[in-house]
């Protein structure tokens, strides 16, 4: 808004009058009432012992928890993503039995809630209690015991994993899709075969588009995974939960896994922000020729 | 000589609509043969089906001594396998109306692309020649530059060096100067009467008279789907035989002067 005063005919100085927006102060202290009494009342409920959550915040069972959700996140997610690519590239096969499995993969693992397929993997021994990989009609293979392989940890990377997939499968054949249709003419006009033109042409720039929301996978997996703790995968929100089932300081705990969980999410917004200003400008640029998808993520981005 | 090109009879459809009505067409080994006609005519999808982008569904289409798509095999055509129709391709260099380059790579990275992924050269041998390509467009200092850095005749130029670079035995140009503005169309042209000079066979469907009476050995009318008539250049333009082909060219060559 203008503060300068301005001049009059004769040169003198007529001031600006400043207007209130009383509405807008208003809100504002309504608003930091709310909030403030919000906290408030936390911050000096007797019956919360702040005491307890600075105890545990770098408890040892807590710590070890953080990273099990971290190699949980990071093996989950790329799991999903590798599969969700060869998912995506199935279901734009035109071979109609691939491309229909495909989609009712992407079907059965988007339709099933996330925590039904945990504990559908955790429970897998009921269903087969050994899992063999062998040469069909011979003798040749390995076996294990499915109740060893299957531990929570393992359950919550095949549960989240492919869980992902499904989702991301979805958002890597819009990436293909948006390549303009006139390069893989080229790439075919030059003597490439279609999965050579795939590896070639197509995934390179479409993996840009897809690069900048894979942060956003990751940052939600990253609470995801507090899932696990249905089928005890040793991960933060598990630890947190066995501390407060024995000592029954459930909020205290849960405020310690939330501070985590917070920092945990900081650091990997940071990251992927910076993933983002290396790819997300060019992505735009790089599909051009006006498929929809590009002409989608051009007006995304302005 | 066996002519490059030889279509008999070619049929073409996308689904219902008939597009190619029995197109008979001959280029001869070093000739360039131009194409005119109007707009849905099945001028590019002619193209297409010469290298084999689009399946001829009827007549014969004789390309390079082979039947598109098929090969005769004890006393039977069995269709080509996609592995088939890619060492086909890479004997036909073909450039588009809209460039089509590839939108993540240089100039140089889209000349070398196809040397190193198809024919498998060593890179910095493909870089080298993709190099000399380059030069011989006029854009070697635009070599690090991606399709956007550069002006359409530019692309334009990179995408013919692209095609170049795989020794092609025959071009074909898909109106490769209608998306230019009027005075990149020149660069274009020039190095397409360089390339016409060293006697590379090609087809050029274009609404240049001009280039094509200059540099053309045959001019081709198609409308509908099939060839009205043919024959040299300077003649065509000159005595058209056929009523559709004059009021074509007439409209073609006043559009021209207007524009220029
Ligand atoms: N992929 C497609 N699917 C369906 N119909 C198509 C397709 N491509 C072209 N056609 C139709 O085929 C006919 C011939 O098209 P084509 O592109 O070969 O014409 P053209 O002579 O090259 O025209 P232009 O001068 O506009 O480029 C047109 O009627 C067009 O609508
Ligand atoms: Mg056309």
């Amino acid at each position: 808004m203008r503060t300068e005063p301005f001049t009059g005919p004769s040169g003198e100085r007529i001031p600006v009058v400043r207007t209130r927006r009383w509405g807008r102060l208003a809100a504002a202290a309504v608003a930091i009432l709310v909030v403030g009494w919000l906290v408030y009342v936390m911050v000096v409920n007797p019956r919360l012992h702040w005491d307890k959550v600075a105890e545990y915040l770098f408890h040892d069972r807590i710590l070890d928890g953080i990273w099990v959700t971290i190699e949980i996140s990071v093996l989950a997610t790329v799991l999903g993503l590798l599969l969700g690519v060869g998912m995506a590239i199935l279901r734009l096969s035109h071979n109609p039995v691939l491309s229909g499995l495909a989609t009712l993969y992407i079907w059965f693992f988007r339709g099933t809630p996330v925590l039904v397929q945990l504990i559908f993997w955790y429970n897998l021994a009921f269903l087969f209690p050994e899992l063999v990989l062998k040469i069909p009609f011979t003798m040749i293979g390995v076996k294990w015991d499915t109740n060893e392989v299957m531990t929570g940890f393992t359950a919550a990377m095949l549960g989240l994993g492919l869980n992902l997939a499904a989702y991301f499968a979805e958002t890597v054949r819009a990436g293909i899709q948006a390549v303009d249709k006139g390069q893989t003419e080229a790439a075919y006009a030059l003597g490439m075969t279609p999965a050579k033109r795939m590896r070639v042409i197509v995934l390179p720039q479409a993996l840009r588009i897809i690069i900048p929301p894979t942060g956003n996978e990751f940052i939600s997996m990253l609470k995801t995974t507090s899932l696990v703790y249905v089928v005890a995968g040793h991960d933060l929100m598990t630890n947190a939960s066995q501390i407060y089932k024995a000592n029954n300081l459930i909020m205290e705990l849960l405020i310690v896994a939330s501070l985590w969980y917070m920092l945990m999410t900081a650091i990997a917004t940071f990251l992927q922000s910076r993933l983002e200003r290396r790819f997300g400008s060019d992505a735009v640029r790089l599909v051009r020729g006006g498929g929809r998808g590009a002409r989608l993520l051009s007006k995304a981005a302005a | 000589m066996s002519p490059v090109v030889h279509a008999t009879g070619v049929r073409m459809s996308y689904g219902d609509t008939q597009v190619l009505n029995g197109v008979d067409f001959a280029v001869a080994p070093g000739e360039v043969s131009c194409v005119i006609g109007p707009s849905g005519s099945g001028k590019s999808t002619f193209l297409r089906c010469v290298n084999g982008l689009e399946p001829v569904l009827g007549g014969s289409l004789r390309v390079l001594g082979e039947e598109v798509g098929y090969s005769l095999r004890e006393g039977r055509y069995r269709p080509w396998s996609p592995k088939e129709f890619a060492s086909f391709r890479r004997r036909i260099g073909m450039v588009f109306q809209r460039f089509n380059l590839f939108a993540h790579q240089s100039a140089l990275e889209n000349v070398a692309c196809a040397p190193v992924h198809v024919l498998g050269l060593p890179a910095e041998q493909a870089r080298r020649t993709a190099m000399d390509h380059l030069e011989r467009v006029g854009l070697a200092e635009h070599a690090h530059k991606r399709p956007h850095q550069l002006s359409g005749g530019q692309q334009q130029r990179v995408a013919i060096a692209r095609a170049l670079a795989m020794s092609p035995e025959l071009m074909l140009f898909d109106e490769p100067t209608s998306a230019l503005d009027p005075e990149l169309v020149d660069e274009v042209l020039e190095v397409m009467r360089g390339l016409a000079a060293d006697g590379m066979t090609m087809v050029v469907v274009t609404h240049e008279i001009a280039f094509a009476r200059e540099v053309g050995d045959r001019l081709t009318f198609f409308a509908d789907g099939v060839v009205v008539e043919s024959g040299p250049p300077a003649e065509l333009v000159a005595n058209p035989g056929h009523e559709r082909t004059r009021a074509f060219l007439s409209s073609v060559l006043s559009q021209r002067e207007k524009a220029g």
